[in-house]
């Protein structure tokens, strides 16, 4: 059999014949599985949802209860039937709850990653890597000059702006779902002991992060902060903030932005960043080889980001790889650092037939 | 290395002016002699590695890493030194040692001949991390790009002690790296620094654009105005060295030495000072276009058959020294005067004359002259006139673009509806947007045909608005350029501003444009209303008519 007549592509997302189902859908579909809770794989109005209890609780977080018809967890590494293709979700070490889908049909492997990172990262369960025989990968940070510096390293220049200049806030710019959650898990990590100002969008996701058991410290909403509690403080907020009239309260703060896009001087300057900080919940470039090389697979497919190096490295490597030209990933959050990327409905998607 | 890396570092992302000023001025006051002279040597674009060149990073970064890799990876990044710094394959345990001082690395780059250089860079490299092999490859390749001009560099000099930055620009033609003198008279340490060249650079004086809105607050009394040519300002030295010979030198704006591309001109010049004026070139006694000009600035090798069909002349309009006499603070009616007198003595074989002034009793006689040069004076050289200049009467000769005396009112440019049918991605801070464009312009048998390509003109906005039209509406890729949907009725139409058009057998349309700028996105426009190669054709042929008909 072909790969394809287990898992090919379709304008909607990754879609399964033989299940039936299809794996974070751009749009809405009677059956989803859904490999992590961040608004680009995760869409609300599917008919049935297959996530992890985690992604299920961030989905009703951000869409309300009734965010799709009926859903069902999954535990990892627990095997499920969904109309005789086997399906196990195990983690991918990118945020809480994120999961790599493994599916299984007469004796083909193929395991859809979503996004991941291999890196260490006290909010998310690692990354493992799941034999098969087709990787689906990202390839968001696909190039030689994406190698992500040590995470302690960044915020340890977090650390150095706070002692510099004690009376400016300092305004992070992060994704309020996972990133944030880390850079405060990093920060204590660090010997921050100060309460952190949280922007409002970010305070229901970091509750929800306390009730699965990660420790925080202590967080305040920045609208109650008074000056004094503002001045010097860690201040979290989405990206779109930074330049949003919100950020005003702050007089002269220092603006941080916690990405991986930082590593790219222009990128920074394009977001007026003066403290870029390297941080990011995607695999680098040497990571992604390791994780492709630890799957032991034959072929690569490439969803997102810079498929293009990507595939060029795989292909030297003896494995055959193609790109899936899939749009409307890769806006985390809806406030990317890169630049808009192709609205979903606009092009016409290349269609791998079955 | 380290602390220069980290100051260029943090310089790259510093947005304000003043907080520039202070970091470097804190990195000036903490770092010793001669570190810190070879750092402004470094910011004030004064060091150039003659065996150290970008051919050269190509080469050691193409030894190093796949091809294929390294050039998505340039294309995505959209500057060189970045991507090289990332990509680097430094040796695990070498980056521990202590990295080289600035000094030592300048030494190295300057002193090492052609066979050792590739060594020595390549082990200058394998000893920084990523932010010092970024700031070692960004001064090889001469273009820092990180917001701080010469000027800016002075002024945290200046920074540092009682002098004006002005005072600064006026000692530093003729002083070296690193600059010891220089810093020890600007912390009141030393004495002022004496120049040493007797026909040195001196700053120029700029202009600002005149808006319609500032006319009406200016008096046309206090005003002189004079044609805008549209050659290359020069500033003409010319003075005796200490053996009694005459130095004749011709600077560029920027005070770049560019005396060795135009001998005929250099000696030609007779006069004992320094006359500030346009290069252009005369054919019999008329002035060429720009394009002419470009010609001759083409071309490697100065040839004799070059120097006969290409000309080069000087047309003054302001005196700065004469027979050693700095005469700047005068105002400028006085110099202009003594410039006259100048001019008529030492014509030097027809190669310099005067710009002459343009008479106007009110704004909108001057308005007129600057809409028909021809009919005004400029006679059959109007096709070299950009504009006027207007001068205070009463105007020094200040260094800089001070706001006030000086402006400059260009004529309004051409304009044509094009239609974009390619674009690629911009380097540098614009590396993720699809900032270069190709546009055209329909011929009879209703194809598109490009006319020209722009990079700017328009918004920051506009500029987000046409980049996700691009990615949206991209028909076909060709690497980093993607081609864009353009039929009559789909497609997104560009005004295209200009300021002249030109025959070209270089290009598929027979055309080439001056200056093309974005003017304006007609998304209200279907593509099929833009103009057309006819229309582009008759705005040459009226050009050529107005030039010799006047």
């Amino acid at each position: 059999m072909r790969p394809e007549e287990l898992l090919h592509t379709t304008p909607q997302g990754l879609y399964s014949p033989a299940g039936d189902f299809f794996i974070d859908p751009t749009r809405p579909v009677a059956r989803a599985l859904i490999t992590h809770g961040h608004s680009d794989h995760a869409r609300a109005g599917h008919g049935r949802v297959l996530a992890t209890q985690q992604t299920l609780d961030i989905m009703a977080i951000r869409y309300g209860e009734a965010f799709a018809g009926t859903t069902q967890a999954a535990d990892y590494g627990a095997r499920i039937e969904v109309n005789g293709v086997g399906v196990t979700f195990h983690p991918a070490g990118h945020i809480l709850g994120s999961a790599q889908i493994a599916l299984e049909w007469r004796g083909c492997t193929i395991v859809a990653s979503g996004d991941y990172k291999p890196g260490t990262d006290p909010t998310a369960l690692p990354f493992a890597p799941v034999p098969c025989h087709v990787f689906i990968s990202e390839a968001t940070f696909g190039l030689p000059v994406f190698r992500h510096p040590a995470p302690a390293v960044e915020i340890g220049k977090l650390m150095d702006s706070l002692a510099l200049f004690p009376e400016r806030a300092h305004l992070v710019g992060a994704y309020a779902l996972g990133k944030a959650q880390r850079v405060m898990a990093l920060l204590r990590a660090a010997g921050h002991d100060r309460p952190i100002l949280l922007h409002g969008a970010m305070e229901k996701l970091t509750a929800y992060y306390r009730t699965q058991g990660i420790d925080l410290g202590e967080t305040r909403p920045a609208r109650d902060a008074t000056p004094a509690e503002r001045a010097g403080a860690v201040v979290l907020c989405p990206p779109g903030a930074l330049t949003d009239v919100w950020s005003r309260r702050f007089p002269d703060p220092v603006t941080a932005f916690a990405s991986g896009w930082m590593r790219i001087r222009a990128r920074a300057r394009q977001n007026g960043v003066e403290l870029p900080l390297i941080l990011s919940d995607h695999a680098d470039w040497d990571e992604l080889q390791v994780a492709i090389r630890a799957t032991g697979c034959e072929e690569l497919w490439v969803t997102h980001g810079q498929e293009d190096a990507l595939v060029h490295w795989a292909t030297q490597e003896g494995l055959r790889a193609r790109p899936l030209h899939m749009v409307g990933y890769g806006e985390e959050e809806g406030e990317s650092a890169a630049p808009a990327p192709p609205a979903p409905e606009a092009p016409p998607t290349p269609e791998v037939a079955p | 290395m380290n602390r220069f890396a980290a100051l260029l570092d943090r310089l790259a992302y510093e947005p304000r002016r003043n907080g520039k000023i202070r970091l470097i001025a804190d990195y000036f006051r903490h770092t010793p002699d001669p570190e810190r002279g070879w750092a402004l040597a470094a910011l004030t674009g004064a060091l150039s590695f003659r065996n150290a060149k970008p051919g050269l990073i190509r080469q050691l970064i193409g030894e190093r890493t796949d091809p294929v890799l390294f050039a998505l990876s340039y294309d995505y990044v959209g500057d060189l030194s970045e991507t090289v710094a990332l990509m680097w394959p430094a040796p695990h345990g070498l980056n521990d040692t202590e990295p080289p001082p600035l000094s030592a690395i300048v030494h190295a780059l300057t002193h090492m001949g052609r066979a050792e250089m590739p060594a020595v860079l390549a082990s200058l490299l394998d000893r920084l991390d990523e932010t010092g092999r970024w700031a070692l490859l960004k001064l090889i390749t001469g273009g820092l790009r990180i917001g701080v001009s010469a000027r800016l560099a002075k002024t945290a000099v200046a920074a540092l002690g009682e002098h004006a930055p002005d005072a600064i620009e006026l000692v530093w033609p003729g002083l070296t790296p690193p600059y010891a003198e220089l810093f020890a008279w600007a912390e009141g340490r030393g004495p002022k620094p004496e120049t040493e060249d007797p026909a040195p650079f001196r700053p120029v004086m700029l202009s600002h654009p005149l808006e319609e809105a500032d006319v009406a607050k200016l008096d046309p009394a206090d005003f002189r105005a004079e044609w805008k040519w549209d050659g290359i300002r020069v500033q003409a030295a010319r003075a005796a060295g200490p053996d009694g010979r005459h130095v004749t030198r011709l600077y560029s704006r920027t005070g770049e030495d560019i005396s060795g591309a135009f001998p005929d001109l250099a000696e030609a010049l007779a006069f004992d000072g320094v006359v500030d004026g346009e290069l252009l070139i005369l054919r019999e006694g008329r002035v060429q276009s720009f394009n002419v000009l470009q010609q001759r600035l083409n071309r490697k090798a100065v040839t004799p058959k070059m120097l006969l069909e290409f000309p080069a002349h000087i047309r003054g309009y302001d005196l700065l020294i004469e027979a050693g006499e700095d005469v700047r603070d005068l105002p400028f009616e006085a110099r202009r005067a003594r410039l006259e007198a100048l001019i008529s003595a030492h014509p030097a074989q027809g190669r310099l004359d005067l710009s002459p002034l343009v008479p106007f009793p009110t704004w909108d006689a001057l308005a007129a002259a600057r809409a028909d040069p021809a009919a005004h004076g400029a006679g059959e050289d109007a096709e070299a006139v950009e504009g006027v200049m207007l001068k205070r009467a009463d105007s020094l000769y200040l260094p800089g673009r001070p706001k006030g005396p000086w402006w400059k009112w260009k004529r309004d440019p051409h304009s044509v509806d094009a239609v974009l049918m390619y674009a690629q991605r911009g380097h540098g801070k614009r590396s993720s947007y699809y900032s270069d464009y190709t546009f055209g312009v329909w011929t009879e048998a209703g194809e598109l045909v490009p006319v020209g390509k722009a990079y700017f003109g328009f918004t920051d906005a506009e500029l987000i608005e046409i980049d996700r039209f691009v990615r949206r509406h991209t028909v076909n890729r060709f690497g980093p350029v993607r081609e864009v949907v353009h039929t009559p009725t789909e497609g997104l139409v560009l005004e295209v501003a200009f300021e002249g058009l030109a025959r070209s057998t270089r290009h598929r349309s027979g055309l080439a444009m001056r200056f093309p700028r974005i003017a304006r996105l007609r998304w209200d426009k279907p593509p099929a209303e833009a103009d057309r190669l006819e229309t582009l054709e008759a705005m040459i042929e009226a050009g050529l008519r107005r030039g010799t008909a006047a």
